[in-house]
């Protein structure tokens, strides 16, 4: 009885929902797939629309380089589960080395990209060789973006846990940083196939 | 609630500095009148280019009266170059839109509201919501900065067609248009904070007993309006990225000759510039919905049925967006769908206003000041939404298209959802937000005023739009058949300077009651919603014990109270302990 009037009239919402720092990560990333999505779409229309025009500039790029970078960065997803996986059990050292590979595996990944700008760009493919490459250039550079943000996001993270300031009330930032840098990954999920691929 | 409650917290408050209490504050009551002095202070430049506009338009390439300070090449001795002009007319348009209807709908009444509405102390995220009004108050500079800069600001209207926009040689514009996008790009990041926290706060905030269907329906009016604009500014995030790209590049996303599409960027604009109109309208008829229930002393009607055709509103606005585009070259197979979800879309919007006139109907009516600009919105919103459908409808929309039949017509739906329905907002929670009563004379004068010369001024554009004037005309005297026409012009221009001349009386309302009104007491409308429930103005965490909500906002004049309404938080006294559990499951079945 006493139980029922205390739900009906004082239950409070905050009390078994998700927590706020999450949902508000999850509302970000509602809106990132919006400008991804928006970006693909337009791609893909575009690309549909040229009727296999493209198909000439698009063999361009390097499918081994791009397959290494995607091993890359779908490796560095892993170290990030794993740090979350630390954290939440309390391991302080695995917390911080998984974070510093997520670090590290973003970085080669920024550098490896840097490394195929410079080869096509040598190729004489600039953004303005075609609307295949203006298309490269602008949807990888805002990935790229991305990733240096979620990199420097777990940098951050890094140092607080060389400080030790990770623990205990900021804890679920790896969490949150974490989904962040998945939904990273799965956009060059959709952008390696495409860019790569589909020549 | 007086001394005991608010003393501790001024004492505390003191010890803040006062860079943290007034410019870099988290407290969300701050934070929103920020928004709400950056939205007038916007207003008051576009209402000012509106003026140079319309001077010209009535008066061709005479000098304006006060124009004469601006530099050449913008004016010479106050003569606008039709550059210039087109400046005018796409700052107006971007400024009124985006640094004024929305700091004001969702910024400062958003930001005030919410939290207050759902009985939480602050937002979910103070520090985002501080930097969302610091970003847009960055983007309010870049936009500003833009007019000073060489070659002047953006020229290709505010909705940007390419190649306009995207190839720098076709305006002469170049770092105009560059900041233009910059400062949208900024003002965008400000809002999707905003509605990050505006949706998180509702979700993960709300008071004990505040279910979702007992929300104040302008809590809904905010998370649907957040919603839309974040599902569907992110396409045109990435049309900008490309189309900044074009403009500084060299790529020819928009531009047909290097390969592009400039349809494409109409799509992208439109795919959020529609949803964007609800955007602005949802927090005006939120306003209305607290309003009107308040005055009428009646419950809202049909509480349910408003929230679902306002939602089913946000899921339509997303496939209409080209009904903007029947004239634009785009594949005709697509015009009769578009017409169609257009013309589906005004059902909800209709359900609304039947809504409104039903909890109008055998109340006890009052006419104070919010009370008339809410009536005076929808007025004029009926209009408006009416003209909609002579829009939305293919073939009469191929003969009024670009003219300024369609002018009148989206500031027939603009002005009463951000200036009218802005103002009985203003006007309503002034007193909580200030702690002061506005003087109701001046707030009388200032209503007729304004609705009578805001018809004045839009009405005879649909008689402009049906003789072919065109949108964004220069010099109307340059075609002989529009000449028979220019009275009309010299009149909308006179009746445009005395709309805004009429704002004069609020603006020596504001200001005086902000400093001399009238102290006004907690609950001074006798409403029912949590913001009232505690103290006038609220201290820095809102409520010294959080309030438990017991029914839905709108009961008023319900059997169960003496007096005419019942507050959210205030239990029913009941007759008899025993009774209890019965009374809980009653109180349940009410909203």
């Amino acid at each position: 009885m006493t139980m029922s009037t205390l739900s009906a009239a004082q239950e409070h919402p905050a009390n078994h929902r998700i927590a706020v720092g999450k949902m508000g990560i999850w509302w970000f990333l509602a809106s990132e797939i919006m400008v991804f999505g928006g970006f693909l779409a337009i791609y893909i229309l575009y690309r549909m629309a040229s009727a296999g025009a493209w198909t000439q500039l698009a063999e361009h790029v390097s499918a081994p380089i791009g397959t290494f970078n995607t091993v890359v960065l779908l490796t560095s997803s892993l170290t990030m589960v794993k740090a979350f996986q630390a954290i939440d059990a309390g391991e302080k050292l695995r917390t911080r080395n998984f974070l510093a590979a997520t670090v590290v595996l973003g970085l080669a990944f920024l550098g490896i990209k840097a490394f195929e700008y410079s080869r096509e760009l040598a190729m004489g493919f600039t953004p303005v060789s075609g609307m295949f490459w203006s298309f490269y250039y602008a949807l990888t550079g805002l990935h790229g973006l991305h990733v240096l943000a979620g990199v420097i996001a777990n940098f951050v993270l890094f140092v607080m846990a060389m400080k030790g300031s990770l623990w205990p009330k900021t804890q679920q930032r790896v969490e949150y940083v974490g989904l962040y840098w998945h939904f990273v990954d799965v956009v060059w999920i959709f952008l390696f196939p495409l860019l790569y691929l589909s020549y | 609630m007086t001394e005991p409650e608010t003393l501790p917290v001024t004492t505390a408050l003191e010890k803040t500095s006062f860079l943290r209490k007034y410019v870099f504050s988290t407290d969300h009551k701050t934070i929103g009148k920020q928004y709400l002095f950056l939205s007038l202070f916007m207003a008051v430049i576009g209402g000012l280019l509106a003026y140079y506009m319309r001077w010209q338009l009535a008066y061709p390439e005479t000098a304006i009266p006060g124009a004469g300070w601006i530099p050449e090449p913008f004016a010479f001795d106050g003569i606008v170059p039709p550059e210039f002009y087109d400046a005018l007319v796409t700052m107006h348009g971007t400024i009124m839109v985006f640094f004024v209807a929305m700091p004001l709908l969702l910024g400062a009444f958003g930001n005030y509201l919410l939290p207050l509405m759902i009985g939480a102390q602050d937002m979910a995220f103070p520090k985002l919501n501080m930097m969302s009004f610091w970003t847009i108050f960055t983007a309010s500079i870049v936009m500003l900065a833009s007019f000073f800069v060489p070659g002047g600001a953006a020229a290709a209207g505010w909705t940007a067609y390419a190649p306009l926009s995207a190839d720098p040689t076709l305006t002469g514009v170049t770092w105009g248009l560059n900041l233009w996008i910059l400062g949208l790009a900024l003002e965008f990041s400000s809002f999707l904070m905003g509605g990050i926290n505006f949706l998180t706060t509702t979700v993960t905030m709300r008071a004990p007993g505040l279910t979702l269907f007992r929300l104040p329906l302008m809590v809904w009016m905010q998370i649907t309006a957040a919603g839309i604009f974040m599902l569907s500014v992110g396409p045109l995030i990435a049309g900008a990225i490309l189309l900044l790209l074009d403009r500084t590049v060299g790529t020819g996303f928009f531009i047909a000759s290097r390969g592009g599409d400039p349809l494409l960027w109409q799509h992208l604009f439109w795919f959020f510039g529609h949803p964007e109109v609800y955007v602005i309208l949802l927090p005006g008829l939120g306003a209305l919905f607290e309003i009107l229930p308040t005055f009428a002393r009646k419950p809202i009607f049909g509480y349910r049925t408003i929230v679902y055709s306002i939602i089913v509103a946000g899921v339509l606005s997303f496939v209409v967006w080209a009904h903007h585009m029947f004239v634009s070259g785009m594949d005709p197979r697509l015009v009769m769908p578009f017409s169609i979800t257009t013309i589906l879309i005004s059902v909800p919007f209709a359900i609304v206003i039947f809504a409104f006139m039903a909890t109008l109907w055998g109340s006890s009516l009052t006419f104070p000041t919010p009370m008339l600009f809410a009536l005076g919105t929808i007025m004029t919103f009926i209009i408006g939404g009416i003209t909609g459908i002579f829009n939305g409808a293919a073939p009469v929309d191929i003969y009024v298209h670009d003219t300024y039949f369609v002018v009148a017509h989206f500031h027939f739906t603009l002005f009463p959802s951000a200036i009218f329905a802005g103002f009985a907002g203003l006007y309503f929670w002034f007193p909580k937000m200030f702690g002061r009563r506005m003087n109701e004379l001046l707030g009388k004068i200032h209503f007729w005023w304004t609705l009578i010369f805001f018809n004045l001024v839009f009405l005879p554009m649909f008689l402009l739009g049906m003789g072919g004037h065109m949108r964004r005309l220069y010099n109307p005297l340059q075609y002989d058949f529009l000449k028979p026409l220019q009275p009309v012009n010299e009149f909308i221009t006179t009746a445009a300077i005395l709309l805004f001349i009429g704002q004069l009386p609020f603006v020596i309302n504001f200001f005086w009651s902000l400093f001399a009104g009238k102290k006004a007491e907690d609950n001074p409308w006798q409403a029912n919603t949590l913001e009232w429930a505690t103290s006038t103005p609220p201290p820095h965490d809102n409520f010294a014990t959080i309030p438990t909500v017991y029914r839905g906002p709108y009961d008023f004049s319900i059997p169960e109270s003496q007096k005419d309404w019942l507050p959210q938080n205030e239990p029913v006294e009941e007759p008899s302990p025993p009774d209890d559990n019965v009374a809980t499951t009653t109180l349940t079945e009410e909203r």
